[in-house]
């Protein structure tokens, strides 16, 4: 082994280097045992590459299960990354490398790998009993299985403990630090600084001196063997992406989306009540704003997803900007307390991040099929404003929004964001705090007449918010139908029918942005309308389309309910329509539906994003040939 | 393992709520009754629950528009448009976690849950046990008629086995809960029954239920006329109530009947036991404790009540100090915003989204 030392301090190399080869993009996947690292892996080395100017998306993949068997298929845990000097809209279609920290992680993934691509196995784990855990015969690595692809085998166990027996840890201890050294390597081979992964290291084994040691040496040794090993005779470069002025950090959707929430309460002055259980893939939204109590955050884990969303509606109540987060089974056990929230007519944010049903279904897997129970899920005529962001970091944006319409119009919202929003991460470029939205409220205010809560303002329709504690305007309300304008119980059937036609008129009439249409050439005759995370795959999908010639617009429709006004003039001037979807249809049944488009949906639910390729290639097909092979796609409706 | 949360141990639950100044005009029952017709049946206790609170609310010399009463669906549950408070009718079951959102969100309401045995202890059980171990500072009546009135007449979670119904012919199998064995198992701080026909009592009880910091639960024996009619009549009538009622005082030997003749002792095997005064010494007789924090003996009590009502606990029978839910998650928050000097601030939210490692893209 050589001295680890050998790290330079500026890792950087000098770009006239021949060893160094410039390339325009890559996409790297790690995949090891649930126990390997695998996810800190990843966020290391997407943080180092966020801080090269590189733009990225990444791609978490990991079991439901904590620790599923060790070295078996159920258990492997994978995160990619795709960065480039241009702008990155999906965490790419297949890796160009892999590294395999054991056999299940290389037969899992090996499907996904074009011929020709890397791969970085660690052959220490390649032991028989490991390989018949997965149904090897015979280790892959020599029996000529992967001839077809660039085979780095690298004993990183072993080398790893080696470069560590100087502190004196169990091997057992020694080996939990390789996916440090698999990270050094590739730092190595992609130049990644590593400034920040050793300052990342310091502050979480800052108090373990010997387990921070024991990391730092296993990070620099494996950069050191990148840097003097043979087998990697060339190392990349990519070089920064253009991307516009500002200070830029690295997000996840959720957290982007905690913090969207953060925001809008400090921009309203209100404080932020949360009501919520824990779920998957959600929760990390209930962790992070579970810190942030000196925002006037309060959070609230409740014994139930019914529970749930009764504390942050009672808060509402009260004045507050009342929170749900959940995931889709949660959203059916609140179904009932939205629609209490529609008949109150009082703001409330529910956000749905989105996995794979129904029922348990895929609980770390991303899907978008909640869109129908979010429109519709709920008994009588009971209409809630959807949107849905489009990318992690927009998942702050949306959140502010949320609120914004929620306190308007005094009406539940929901937020559809998704499990591969929730864990993937781009770059944000930081907003300036005073240039985000203004959302102040006001509440009713005493009067000297008798209070009448369902009076309406005329713009908004919206009814007054009127919290407890003021003098003259106490009131009872409920879920029984309520006369027009006074509230009292009433059932008389004209008043229902007015009631019912001012609820649907008010979220009908929520102010949204008009559907832009992005159509380079202008002549296009397919147009791909999505929602949702599939803006990447699908923007992507159409800019490899129109590399080969195909004319083709896209839409991004941010608001579900209600759609923009344009929309149906949009649709209606395109021939053909296409709406890929993470489900079996549901924007292309409500589109169809409203719009009386013959749109065509594209529907895969695998519990994975959409690749560009087949984004290009629906497009393609629908566009050349106008029908007979997307018939294939139309039967999935 | 107790810790210190710095958290002041004795409050009234009131603590918090404005109160009338001495120039506000005094409040009488007056104020606080609603302008909505009255719906019940003709003969309801609920009226009697209604008058006893619209009575002795203007005593409590708080502001009318600081009280909230948020109820769940069944006939109790129309409560709170009687009240000409601020009122919240919700949906069934849910009214404790609602409750649970509005008091944490506001220290300064004096806010009540009105239910019933169906949807207190059935579809609403959940948030029940939930809102009672949190000790969250509301004031929960439970109307206990131990029957579903508004669906008129199934039977439900506090029927007697046996019990014919429209839903149960040839007689209920179910087990019913005792709502106070319930609640002191979900360690409440504050767990009384009353009746709705003694008046006097029932004031008594709710008056100290309000002014208990901390989720008060209230079983009020409730008759329906219409699908229940005499549920409770043997507690009703002069004799037979002497008979049966056990009339619970803190720090009073627990004696009942005429003159006083009958007493409840510890037996050898730990159990309670109804006996002849007579028959033991009057220091054997069991001295109630409400304030014991072990809630064993409190238990205990309640399990003296059988379904044939012959002999039932009145009264509070546990009143324990315990920080409340709301107020520990307030002083969570104030407590990280007085560390911060203060609330956050538009520099406080910047750093927030800015994180640990930001790099700049010039132009």
């Amino acid at each position: 082994m050589e001295d680890t030392a050998a790290v330079p301090a500026d890792s950087s190399r000098q770009p006239n280097d021949s060893r160094i080869r410039q390339i325009d993009s890559v996409v790297i996947r790690f995949a090891g045992d649930s126990g390997d690292g695998m996810q800190l892996t990843g966020d290391r080395f997407t943080a180092e590459t966020a801080s090269m100017g590189n733009d990225l998306a990444t791609l978490p993949n990991f079991p439901a299960e904590i620790r599923a068997p060790q070295g078996t298929l159920p258990g492997v845990s994978s995160f990619q990354l795709h960065f480039a000097d241009h702008d990155v809209l999906t965490p790419g279609d297949a890796p160009d490398v892999l590294v395999a920290m054991n056999p299940a992680a290389l037969k899992a993934n090996l499907g996904d790998l074009p011929r020709g691509k890397t791969i970085i196995v660690n052959t220490d784990e390649f032991t028989k009993r490991n390989l018949a855990k997965v149904g090897y015969s015979a280790s892959p690595v020599e029996d000529g299985a992967l001839e077809s692809w660039q085979v780095h085998p690298v004993p990183l166990t072993s080398l790893t403990v080696e470069a560590l027996k100087e502190f004196g840890l169990s091997r057992k201890d020694s080996e939990r630090s390789k996916n440090m050294f698999a990270l050094g390597l590739l730092c190595w081979l992609y130049n990644r600084p590593t400034e920040g992964t050793e300052r990342f290291l310091n502050t979480k084994f800052g108090r373990r001196p010997e387990i921070l040691a024991a990391n730092l040496a296993a990070f620099k040794a494996g950069w050191a063997f990148g840097e003097t090993t043979e087998g990697f005779a060339v190392s990349y470069e990519i070089a920064p992406a253009p991307a516009p002025s500002g200070t830029y950090r690295n997000i996840t959707g959720n957290t982007a989306l905690a913090y969207g929430l953060v925001a809008a309460g400090h921009r309203s002055g209100l404080p932020i009540v949360l009501g919520s259980y824990p779920i998957t893939p959600a929760s990390d939204i209930l962790h992070a704003l579970s810190g942030m109590k000196k925002f006037g955050v309060t959070t609230i884990q409740a014994e139930d997803e019914i529970s749930a969303i009764g504390a942050a509606l009672g808060a509402s109540y009260g004045g507050a900007i009342g929170v749900t987060t959940t995931s889709g089974p949660g959203l059916a056990l609140k179904s009932e307390t939205i629609g209490l929230a529609v008949s109150l007519e009082l703001p409330l944010v529910i956000v749905d991040v989105q996995r794979g049903g129904p029922s348990t279904g895929l609980p770390t897997k991303t899907e978008q099929s909640d869109l129908l129970q979010a429109m519709y899920g709920r008994n009588g005529e009971s209409p809630v404003p959807v949107i849905a962001p489009r990318s992690p970091a927009d998942c702050f944006d949306a959140a502010i929004e949320a609120v914004r319409v929620a306190t308007k119009y005094r009406t539940p919202v929901l937020l559809l964001s998704d499990g591969y929003l929730a864990n993937g991460s781009e770059p944000w470029r930081l907003p300036a705090v005073a240039d985000l939205p203004d959302l102040h409220v006001e509440f009713a205010q005493k009067q000297d007449e008798a209070f009448r809560p369902y009076d309406r303002d005329p713009q908004t329709l919206a009814r007054p918010w009127a919290p407890p504690g003021v003098q003259g305007l106490e009131h009872r309300i409920g879920g029984i139908e309520k006369a027009d304008g006074t509230g009292e119980i009433s059932y008389d059937p004209d008043n229902h029918d007015k009631m019912v036609r001012l609820r649907q008129a008010k979220v009908d009439g929520v102010d949204v942005p008009p559907l832009e249409v992005d159509d380079p050439t202008g002549d296009a005759e397919v147009l791909v309308i999505g929602w949702g995370s599939t803006f990447g795959p699908i923007a992507a999908g159409a800019r490899v389309a129109r590399r080969n010639g195909i004319r083709v617009a896209t839409a991004h429709l941010r608001h579900l309910n209600p759609f923009p006004a344009n929309t149906g003039d949009v649709l209606r001037r395109y021939q053909r329509v296409l709406i890929p979807e993470m489900n079996l249809g549901q924007l292309a049944l409500l589109l169809r539906a409203k719009y009386l488009v013959d749109a065509r949906g594209y529907n895969q639910v695998r519990g994975l994003p959409f690749s560009s390729a087949e984004i290009a290639t629906a497009i393609t097909s629908l566009a050349t040939e106008g029908g007979l092979e997307l018939s294939s796609l139309e039967e999935t409706h | 393992m107790t810790t210190e949360l710095g958290m002041p141990t004795v409050l009234s639950g009131l603590a918090g709520v404005p109160h009338l100044g001495p120039d506000d005009a005094k409040q009488t029952r007056k104020d606080f009754t609603a302008g909505a017709e009255v719906r019940w049946c003709p003969g309801c206790g609920d009226y009697a629950i209604l008058a006893a609170v619209q009575g002795f609310m203007p005593e409590l010399g708080i502001k009318r528009e600081n009280v909230v009463c948020v109820s769940g669906i069944g006939c109790s549950s129309r409560f709170p448009y009687y009240l000409d408070t601020y009122g919240l009718h919700s949906i069934h079951g849910r009214a404790p976690a609602i409750a649970t959102g509005l008091v944490t969100a506001r220290p300064d309401l004096n806010v009540w849950v009105v239910t019933g045995d169906g949807d207190a202890l059935s579809i609403g059980g959940n948030h029940l046990i939930h809102a009672l171990r949190r000790n969250v500072n509301l004031t929960i009546l439970l109307f206990n008629n131990r029957i579903y009135g508004l669906t008129k007449g199934q039977y439900s979670p506090t029927s007697e086995p046996g019990k014919i119904t429209k839903s149960t012919p040839v007689g209920s199998v179910d087990t019913p809960f005792n709502p106070i064995s319930l609640a002191l198992g979900a360690e409440a701080t504050f767990v009384a029954r009353t009746l709705d026909s003694d008046r006097k009592h029932l004031t008594s009880v709710l008056r100290q239920a309000v002014e208990h910091r901390g989720s008060a639960l209230v079983e009020i024996y409730q008759n329906c006329p219409i699908f229940n009619d005499g549920a409770f009549d043997v507690l009703k009538d002069r004799d037979e109530a002497q008979a049966r009622l056990i009339r619970l005082e803190h720090g009073e030997p627990i004696r009942f009947g005429v003159d006083g003749a009958r007493g409840v002792v510890r037996a050898a095997d730990g159990t309670l036991q109804v006996v002849d005064v007579a028959s033991v010494s009057e220091e054997a007789l069991l001295v109630h404790d409400a304030q014991n924090p072990n809630p064993a003996t409190q238990f205990a009590l309640s399990r003296l009540d059988e379904e044939t009502l012959s002999h039932v606990p009145l009264g509070v029978f546990r009143k324990v100090s315990r920080p409340t839910y709301d107020d520990l998650v307030r002083a969570q928050v104030s407590g990280a915003q007085e560390a911060n000097n203060g609330p956050a601030t538009d520099d406080d939210l910047a750093a927030l989204l800015a994180g640990r490692d930001t790099w700049t893209v010039a132009d």
